[in-house]
């Protein structure tokens, strides 16, 4: 994100329904969405908006067998490498022992690794101050987001006759 | 939204309630100065968790020996509390990711709160193996570190050591869910707060801003964690129970366990979510939100589990009987009709007797007969806590040792005190998030809200929405 501020143009609309539908016009007039705002997650709504799946899962995946490998490793290591003892005459390698703490490895690693990743790609951090264009976004209304930091006067009238057409309830303009 | 209504939904969100309105209701209980009710339950629990500290204090102080363990009864009420406080917690993990996976709608009117209870729950289920090492101050070496004595590794075949890892991957794993989806909401907080307010709301909320993609992200991430928290919750109580089924004990060394220990965790933290709630919707005034179906489809899991739990109770006098292994037959005899018999029987009163009266749907409907039946319960999962640990261990192979075990004034005052510790944890909760998630109640307003579907619902409420995107469609 660039430290120099964006001119924002924006549309509220009152129900996710307008929103949706809006969005649908928006994409059949190649108009570029910069983003869109909403108070819980509308669903139906990404396909519309062109979103790709996340690929946040793939990287919980990822993480989980990491953990799995760390904390069956680890433990093989400590104790039939490192310091071998002899527990209840057991094997050195007690691999079905291994099973439970290899499990939660594998689920603390993959929790852990997915949150912290979230809240990095989305830019979250605890500090972090919000870019917000209207406060009742979190509330109860859905924002349809244009930047024309560099756009004509011809454009921005285009993306105003389109928020008129689809049924915003407002449009304001705001420097983020 | 114009998919077809079934029959069988129910309404979960009465009130005629708009968007706004919602976040109106939920927000408030966080803005307005606390009620009198607040302020004088909030002192009681304080006052409880300020006997907590001081009898954990004594403790450390003085030693395990002010405790009424003795050596043949070594785990006492510390670890029946450990493991009461346990069962307790997994409710919240159930509502949250296993009916999510189930798509079941009820559980977003009390998820949020149920995943708090889990969270408080494990902290004061966490204090008692820590308590009961004697010297707390050496308690981090049940973690595994690089250490000047070899290093000497701990013991990865202890069951003990498996609940270590189990009990804090639970503990971790539910805050980041619990707080993950809690970011939302704050952020609405955050943008009707003004002043102080608006800048520890704006730490608190991470800098959520509604994005689409963030949205997506974020229910990829719940659904996931959801999908981790659910094997995650049936392992850790099944870890707990290998504590003891993996011991050489009669009376504990039995297969069935696990999956008896499970089922009395969802039992038990039902009964403390229904004892939660009907207090929460009362003073908070969410009956619009928490609404009698909800209480309704709780009170129907806690006739299935603790159905369970008494199947599994008479299953495991069956199996002693069956064993002919008389060391076996002895325990279950001695834990019926020995010395703890009364407590034998509290317990089979209260965890399989008192909940079959939810088969009647006025009584699982009342407020008042679930309130007094939901502490019923959780008397009787302590109770049988109490009676796996204490009974089995004070008739052991050597008569010689036979003994009697009856709590000190500290470990009454630790319990009760975790119990205030609870609340107050709970109660601080309350004042600072709303205790419903509000993004979640808003998604399922169409489909659960009363103007939708029931018998209040408004004709033109569907049709007013799609007229809208018809009128939009018509108009490009």
């Amino acid at each position: 994100m660039s430290a120099e501020s964006k001119k924002v143009l924006y549309g509220l609309y009152n129900d996710e329904e307008e929103l949706k539908s809006a969005v649908k016009t928006a994409r059949q007039r190649h108009l570029d969405i910069m983003d869109v705002f909403t108070p819980f997650p509308v669903h139906g709504l990404d396909p519309i908006l062109g979103l790709k799946e996340s690929r946040l899962h793939i990287l919980g995946f990822i993480y989980g067998a990491i953990g799995a490998l760390f904390g069956f490793l680890f433990m093989s290591w400590a104790l039939a490498k490192d310091w071998p003892i002899l527990f209840g005459g057991k094997p050195y390698w007690p691999v079905p022992s291994f099973i439970p703490i290899t499990f939660e490895m594998t689920v603390l690693f993959s929790a852990w690794g997915m949150t912290l990743t979230f809240y990095t790609i989305c830019g979250m951090w605890p500090g972090v101050k919000a870019k917000i264009l209207d406060n009742r976004i979190s509330d109860d209304k859905f924002c349809i987001a244009f930047d024309v930091t560099e756009a004509g006067q011809r454009e921005v009238s285009d993306f105003k006759e389109f928020f008129h057409r689809t049924g915003a309830a407002e449009v304001h303009e705001k420097a983020l | 939204m114009s998919q077809p209504v079934a029959p069988v939904r129910h309404v979960l969100i009465e009130g005629n309630k708009s968007y706004h309105q919602i976040s109106e209701d939920l927000c408030v209980p966080t803005e307005r100065a606390p009620s009198r009710e607040w302020i004088l339950a909030f002192s009681v629990a304080s006052a409880f968790t300020a006997l907590y500290v001081f009898a954990v204090v004594w403790t450390i102080w003085k030693g395990i020996g002010e405790w009424g363990a003795n050596r043949t009864i070594n785990w006492a009420w510390d670890i029946t509390n450990f493991v009461w406080w346990i069962g307790i917690g997994h409710a919240g993990t159930l509502i949250s990711a296993i009916l999510l996976l189930f798509r079941q709608r009820w559980r977003t009117g009390v998820n949020r709160a149920a995943e708090a209870m889990t969270i408080f729950a494990v902290v004061c289920a966490g204090q008692f193996p820590l308590i009961h090492m004697g010297r707390l101050w050496l308690a981090f070496f049940i973690f595994p570190f690089p250490n000047t004595r070899g290093p000497l590794w701990v013991n990865f075949n202890s069951p003990l050591l498996w609940d270590v890892f189990a009990i804090s991957t639970y503990f971790t794993v539910s805050l980041l869910f619990w707080y993950t989806g809690l970011v939302p909401d704050l952020a609405t907080v955050r943008d009707r707060a003004a002043g102080f307010r608006k800048k520890m709301y704006e730490i608190f909320s991470f800098g959520w801003t509604g994005s689409a993609k963030h949205w997506q992200r974020w229910e990829s991430l719940s659904l996931i964690l959801a999908g981790l928290s659910t094997p995650l919750v049936l392992s850790v109580h099944t870890i707990v129970s290998f504590d003891f089924a993996t011991s050489v004990i009669p009376g504990w060394h039995t297969t069935i366990f696990p999956p008896y220990f499970v089922a009395g965790a969802i039992f038990s933290g039902f009964a403390m979510v229904q004892t939660l709630m009907v207090i929460t919707r009362k003073v908070l005034r969410l009956e619009q939100y928490i609404t009698i179906n909800h209480i309704d489809s709780m009170n129907k899991v806690i006739v299935l589990t603790g159905t369970i739990v008494g199947v599994a109770y008479l299953t495991e006098l069956f199996i002693a009987w069956y064993s002919g292994y008389i060391y076996e037959q002895f325990a279950f005899y001695n834990r019926v009709f020995g010395v703890y018999w009364w407590s034998y029987f509290g317990m089979m009163f209260c965890n399989v007797i008192s909940p079959q009266l939810f088969w009647s749907r006025r009584i699982r409907r009342s407020i008042w007969w679930t309130f007094f039946l939901s502490i019923v319960v959780n008397i009787g999962m302590w109770f049988e806590r109490f009676v796996i640990i204490a009974t089995t261990l004070a008739r052991d192979y050597l008569p010689s040792s036979w003994s009697y075990y009856s709590p000190t004034w500290v470990e009454i005052s630790i319990f009760t005190g975790t119990i205030g510790l609870f609340f107050f944890l709970f109660m601080i909760f309350t004042r600072l998030a709303p205790v419903v998630a509000i993004a979640e109640v808003k998604a399922i307003l169409k489909v659960a809200g009363d103007q939708y579907i029931g018998p209040k619902a408004r004709k033109d409420a569907h049709h007013q929405v799609q007229q809208v995107a018809e009128k939009q469609e018509e108009k490009n």
